[in-house]
């Protein structure tokens, strides 16, 4: 055995190695600490405490509350709505984007024109986007005169348009980012070996911008569950609540914390899960080229 | 297997000509190499048989069909890109197989309709085209598991699958290191022997259009140059553009002039050489001419009609080349083992009258 001092060492690494890695992580670490960890831990608290008399005090509960609100039926419904919201929004946007990202990546004059065109709804604010969709479909001075903001069953559609009209753009930025980066040479080939436009697209071009659509599907996922302003301006939740989604009903406790802060923490492992979700079933339909 | 002839070929891009009035004939079953610099052409010429270019002018023929308006699939032809253009979310085997899946082939004659292949029919080609390519082991692996080489060999094998009439490559050695891209041209010479099937290969590298081709098509500027066998090609180059694109190092052109009995070419500071021995039409004495010598046919010795002062001597291993002034031109001279002249050394330099070749000054055209 040698008699030479040891380092330290912290499991396989070195005390020193470790002690810069906490330096250059301690940025960051404090960004999330003090903007995301701590504010969740605090919702997490603020779960367990209970409403007196309309938000005049508050009284600990334990996790009693998260029971009751979990299991209640407004949580189910608002879950409802917004997985209603999802499904009317995030597909037909996937496909309209990508459609519309397929059509405009060619070499063209003038295409560039186009291009900013489709993507200039993402440059538009929620609430303008909103306000244009809220009297284009008005019943009394609208384009086209519908009265869906009064239909239970339409409601929720009525309110959906406003974010497939806005997240269009979004989705046509970022599927045409992927097309772009798929190689010539690898169409030429497919173009070559007999594919014709439309095997090509759903055989070759698809297929290499899975990622980029995996990306963007989840992402879609998520706004469209956050999504608030477009509901609140075109429906503002009604009729008797038809179109109350979950964050509608979090933004309704504005006199109970509490509950609003159970719900928030129910919309939160919702998202986590369904994102996990996504991740888990569609990652083995992705390509990243490299397996 | 067929020929391709280009009759009158153009291709514009708006007021840029890319491949000027193209002629050019290339017969069943050879390996024929388009070879320039960067932006002569040559690439669009093996585009546009490929059909993934439209032809401006003229007509372009596979076998005896006129193919300007043909879709790519039709045509009967297969290509090698430089990237090598694989799928690279298909397996080794699914990329093989990918033309034999989409493409009609005229399975049971030229009369009867053109068909699929059956899976049967599928796997026996894919099979083939691994064995033949010694991909066998890899046919479950996707490309981005195999090196260069191997990605070079799946290419090749899904051009070969499909038997077309024409193999088209584009540069596709260019990815490959040195060490591989000589082994790798062994291979497409022996697999162009096995096959027979008429090959075009594009390349800007004039060791590969030497050690490959049947004939070279040297072009320049959109413009096709000269063709010929490699061999005609080194020796008889038609202009002092082919002369220095073929050869390493390039010949070298000295400006030079006919002596006044016409007899000889003097080379102002240095010396006379004699006239080229095949030379029917002797340009007039005085004419000025370019001179052309090939580095390994100047001769350094103890005589020589030409004196030249040594600038530097690289030692190759090999062989050596010395950099010279004849006159006030700097000339390369090839000389085998080691040279132990000095920087500053006035050596005699000869050349045989058989290695002359001259040049019109003002056209750049051999004179015959």
């Amino acid at each position: 055995m040698s008699d030479a001092p040891r380092r330290r060492r912290l499991g396989s690494y070195d005390a020193k190695e470790v002690g810069l890695a906490a330096l250059f992580l301690a940025p960051s670490l404090g960004v999330f600490v003090v903007f995301f960890y701590l504010p969740f831990f605090r919702l997490l608290q603020w779960g367990t405490y209970k409403s007196v008399r309309g938000g005049e005090s508050y009284k600990q509960v334990g996790l009693d509350q998260y029971r009751e609100v979990l299991g209640g039926t407004e949580f189910r419904e608002g879950l409802l709505h917004s997985v209603q919201y999802v499904l009317l929004t995030v597909p037909v946007g996937l496909v309209l984007g990508t459609l519309l990202a397929v059509a405009a990546h060619r070499r063209l004059k003038g295409i560039k024109v186009y291009q900013a065109i489709f993507s200039s709804t993402l440059a538009s604010s929620v609430a303008v986007s909103s306000v244009i969709f809220f009297f284009l479909f008005n019943p009394a001075i609208g384009t086209f005169q519908v009265n869906w903001r009064s239909d239970p069953d339409m409601a929720l559609f009525a309110a959906a348009l406003p974010f497939i009209w806005q997240n269009l753009g979004l989705a046509f930025v970022i599927v045409l980012a992927g097309l772009q980066a798929v190689p010539d040479e690898v169409l030429e080939a497919a173009t070559l070996d007999g594919y014709g436009p439309f095997r090509r697209l759903t055989r070759i071009t698809l297929p290499l911008i899975s990622p980029v659509l995996m990306f963007l599907f989840v992402i879609l996922v998520i706004v469209a569950f956050q999504a608030f302003a477009q509901i609140e301006i075109i429906t503002n939740g009604g009729p008797a609540g038809a179109s109350e989604t979950l964050v509608f009903k979090i933004f309704r406790q504005s006199q109970d914390y509490g509950k609003g802060a159970v719900l928030s923490v129910g919309l939160f492992f919702v998202t986590m899960v369904i994102t996990f979700l996504q991740f888990v079933i569609l990652d083995r339909r992705v390509h990243y080229g490299d397996e | 297997m067929a020929s391709v002839t280009f009759d009158g070929v153009t291709k514009r891009y708006g007021d840029v000509v890319a491949v000027d009035t193209l002629d050019l004939e290339i017969t069943d079953g050879e390996f024929m190499v388009l070879l320039g610099p960067s932006g002569c052409g040559k690439t669009t010429a093996l585009r546009m048989i490929a059909g993934l270019e439209d032809i401006s002018d003229g007509t372009l023929r596979i076998g005896d069909r006129v193919v300007n308006d043909v879709d790519p699939a039709r045509r009967d032809i297969s290509m090698v890109f430089q990237s090598y253009a694989l799928y690279p979310h298909m397996t080794v085997q699914r990329n093989i197989e990918s033309p034999l899946l989409a493409r009609h082939y005229h399975l049971d004659g030229p009369d009867q309709p053109a068909r699929k292949l059956t899976s049967d029919e599928r796997a026996e080609r894919v099979a083939e085209a691994a064995r033949v390519l010694d991909l066998e082991p890899y046919l479950k692996r996707k490309p981005a598991a195999l090196s260069g080489g191997q990605r070079q060999r799946v290419a090749l094998a899904r051009a070969f699958v499909g038997r077309p009439q024409a193999f088209l490559m584009d540069e596709p050695l260019s990815n490959l290191d040195a060490k591989l891209r000589a082994q790798t041209r062994i291979e497409l010479v022996d697999l162009h022997r096995r096959v027979g099937t008429t090959v075009v290969y594009v390349t800007h590298d004039q060791v590969e259009a030497m050690t490959m081709a049947t004939r070279v098509a040297v072009m320049s500027m959109g413009k096709l140059q000269q063709v010929g066998t490699p061999q005609e090609v080194y020796a008889k180059p038609i202009n002092t553009f082919v002369a220095q694109f073929i050869g390493t190092p390039p010949m070298n052109c000295i400006d030079a002039a006919i002596s006044a009995d016409g007899g000889g070419v003097l080379v102002a500071g240095a010396g006379r050489l004699p006239l080229p021995a095949d030379l029917t039409h002797p340009p007039a004495a005085g004419a000025v001419v370019v001179l052309g010598v090939r580095p390994e046919h100047l001769h350094v010795g103890a005589e020589g009609p030409l004196t030249a002062t040594v600038r530097a001597v690289e030692w190759l291993g090999h062989e050596c080349l010395i950099t010279a002034e004849l006159g006030d031109q700097l000339v390369i001279l090839r000389q085998a083992g080691m040279a132990h002249h000095a920087p500053g050394a006035t050596v005699q330099v000869s050349v045989d009258a058989a290695d002359v070749h001259l040049f019109d000054a003002e056209t750049t055209v051999r004179l015959a």
